[in-house]
């Protein structure tokens, strides 16, 4: 706003005057000085607090009375890397989030397409709005209906058995938890994707078309490239957030069986460890440490994204 | 264009998605007024003896209304917090803008757990002790995202002329943002409260680690679900609190267009036209 006004009223109220026409001459301070409760709040608490967790996570507790002991070691590290159990747990957790984003990118990509590129506004609109609402509708809930499902007597086997089949009893399993991550987290993979579907000028299929190239090619070698930063957006969700929870592995995750629907061999997660320390077993410092698996992974993961363009997408 | 056997093989993809996310969500709305204890399918009959009987649990008040008062704190903070830090940025250029918003997402990029356990280690050491006060710092902190997105997207989309105009004829600073801005930007500011509220109602992965003693209605499900106890008033209580979360996103996408809902940060254009 390089125009500055003709009849401004000059120092109406004679306190604020100087203080406003201050304001008015340095133009930059007014937009500093809103920035400054915010960012205040991030620094002070946000900030802060993450500090606060590396820190913590190079204390160790003193094993007999539980206090923490605020000496710099690096032994909750070294249990981390050196014991199987922890690092199976880790493995698991990334295992499983690599397979819900595989899973929700393999289910999402020809909705969010039809979406985009088939389906008349109308349609459209009420599609967009059918994937808000299980986007936002209570995540509790959601698990919850599943555990109903899967339930020995659930609509799955009730639905199984009126057309011959076998119960599957997969309630409690690493199966449960796989579908109930993937069903979750699908909207979060939908709606990125169709924006970078919905971007791909139609004139480039166009284009591939005369050069002779026929629909399927033209969907592999244009489309699909340039909806590519779109599903990696929507990938950093899917994955970040089954990597980080606990809450379904508590309610749908099984005990730990050999056979199939126990893929994984359990279903502790990185979150249930931490979990676990911050609570019963009272052992934040190990917790802390445990925390930065995910962190340093998610930073990682984030880099790749970047360099795929995903951040040009969001 | 696709052919007919594509089309029509994308359209039943479609609706076998469509059934997949609305299937549980309507079935959990069905199980709220099964007429037995037990939770099996088919249900064998309909009533209402449920609701009233969870509207009469004192353990659920008293949850309920931890959970509003917590959402109302929240979304307050985050209110202001959230439209000061979107006009600041919109207003500014500055080489630290884009680190500044990224700051502002990463209570939503980084898994719960860890933003969880940062407050409470924040907490302890500060001798704070947890109560709805570490609840409402706990849920602001994600939420102002949500406010700040909606706003400056609004903010972006506003015509800086109409600003300008209002200044050259004569209306100073405040008056300007009374008549001018602040209409523009009503709904943008409304829906992102509206966001906030759902988000934070609905939370159980931070508020675990922020809440004491006390239980949210999320904390109160999950205590529930996984003992396996009064599952006739969790179906009620997931019912409820699948209406009070969906409720406001389709207020504010209404609002907003659609896009200002995505939740997804600003990864989506609402559908065209």
């Amino acid at each position: 706003m390089a125009v500055k006004t003709l009849g401004r009223p000059r120092a109406k109220g004679g306190a604020a005057g100087p203080l406003q026409s201050l304001l008015w001459r340095w133009q930059w301070l007014r937009p500093a000085l809103l920035l400054v409760p915010p960012l205040a709040w991030f620094v002070v608490v946000y900030l802060t607090s993450l500090v606060l967790l590396l820190i913590t996570a190079f204390w160790t507790i003193d094993s007999f009375t539980s206090q923490i002991v605020q000496v710099w070691n690096v032994e909750n590290f070294r249990t981390i890397a050196v014991d199987p159990t922890y690092r199976l747990i880790v493995v698991r957790t990334v295992a499983l989030a690599a397979l819900v984003t595989v899973t929700d990118a393999t289910l999402a990509f020809p909705f969010a397409y039809f979406m985009a590129r088939v389906a008349s506004r109308r349609t459209q609109t009420f599609l967009f709005a059918a994937v808000l609402l299980p986007l936002w509708a209570s995540y509790l809930a959601r698990v919850y209906a599943w555990i109903l499902i899967l339930n020995h007597n659930g609509l799955l086997n009730w639905s199984l058995q009126s057309i011959g089949l076998p119960p599957a009893n997969i309630g409690y399993s690493n199966v449960a938890m796989w579908i109930v991550f993937s069903y979750i987290w699908l909207p979060f993979m939908i709606i990125p994707t169709y924006a970078a579907l919905e971007r791909v000028p139609e004139s480039l299929l166009e284009a591939a078309a005369d050069l002779g190239a026929r629909r399927w090619r033209a969907v592999r070698d244009v489309v699909l490239p340039l909806a590519m930063p779109g599903v990696v957006a929507g990938s950093i969700f899917t994955f970040s957030l089954t990597l980080g929870d606990f809450i379904t592995p508590i309610l749908i995750g099984g005990a730990g069986g050999k056979g199939l629907r126990d893929f994984l061999g359990g279903s502790t997660f990185i979150g249930n460890v931490i979990y676990t320390n911050v609570g019963i077993a009272s052992n934040v410092p190990f917790a802390a440490a445990l925390a930065t698996v995910p962190v340093v992974i998610m930073a990682v993961y984030l880099l790749g994204a970047k360099r795929l363009g995903a951040f040009e997408a969001l | 264009m696709e052919g007919t056997w594509t089309k029509l093989a994308l359209r039943i993809w479609a609706a076998l998605i469509l059934l997949f996310l609305f299937i549980p969500i309507l079935l959990i709305l069905l199980y709220a007024f099964n007429t037995s204890n037990i939770e099996s399918w088919p249900i064998p009959g309909l009533t209402l003896k449920w609701f009233k009987a969870t509207w009469e649990d004192h353990e659920v008040r008293t949850a309920l209304l931890l959970s509003l008062q917590a959402g109302l704190g929240a979304t307050a903070l985050a209110l202001v917090l959230g439209s000061c830090a979107a006009f600041a940025i919109h207003r500014m250029t500055f080489f630290g803008r884009d680190v500044v918003s990224l700051l502002f997402v990463l209570p939503l990029a980084l898994p719960g757990i860890i933003t969880g356990i940062a407050l409470r280690a924040f907490f302890h050491f500060n001798g704070v002790s947890l109560s709805i006060w570490t609840i409402v710092v706990g849920h602001t902190t994600f939420c102002i995202v949500v406010v700040y997105n909606n706003v400056l997207a609004r903010l972006r989309r506003t015509q800086g002329s109409l600003v300008e105009a209002a200044m050259d004829l004569g209306a100073n600073g405040f008056q300007t943002f009374r008549d001018i801005t602040l209409p523009l930007i009503s709904t943008a500011v409304v829906a992102g409260a509206m966001l906030a509220f759902a988000l934070s109602f609905d939370e159980v992965i931070v508020t675990t680690f922020t809440a004491g003693a006390q239980n949210t209605l999320p904390i109160w499900i999950f205590g529930a679900i996984r003992l396996g106890q009064r599952l006739p008033e969790v179906n009620v209580v997931v019912s409820f609190v699948i209406l009070v979360t969906i409720i406001p996103v389709v207020i504010a996408a209404r609002l907003t267009g659609g896009g200002g809902a995505a939740r997804v940060p600003a990864a989506a254009s609402p559908p065209r036209g």
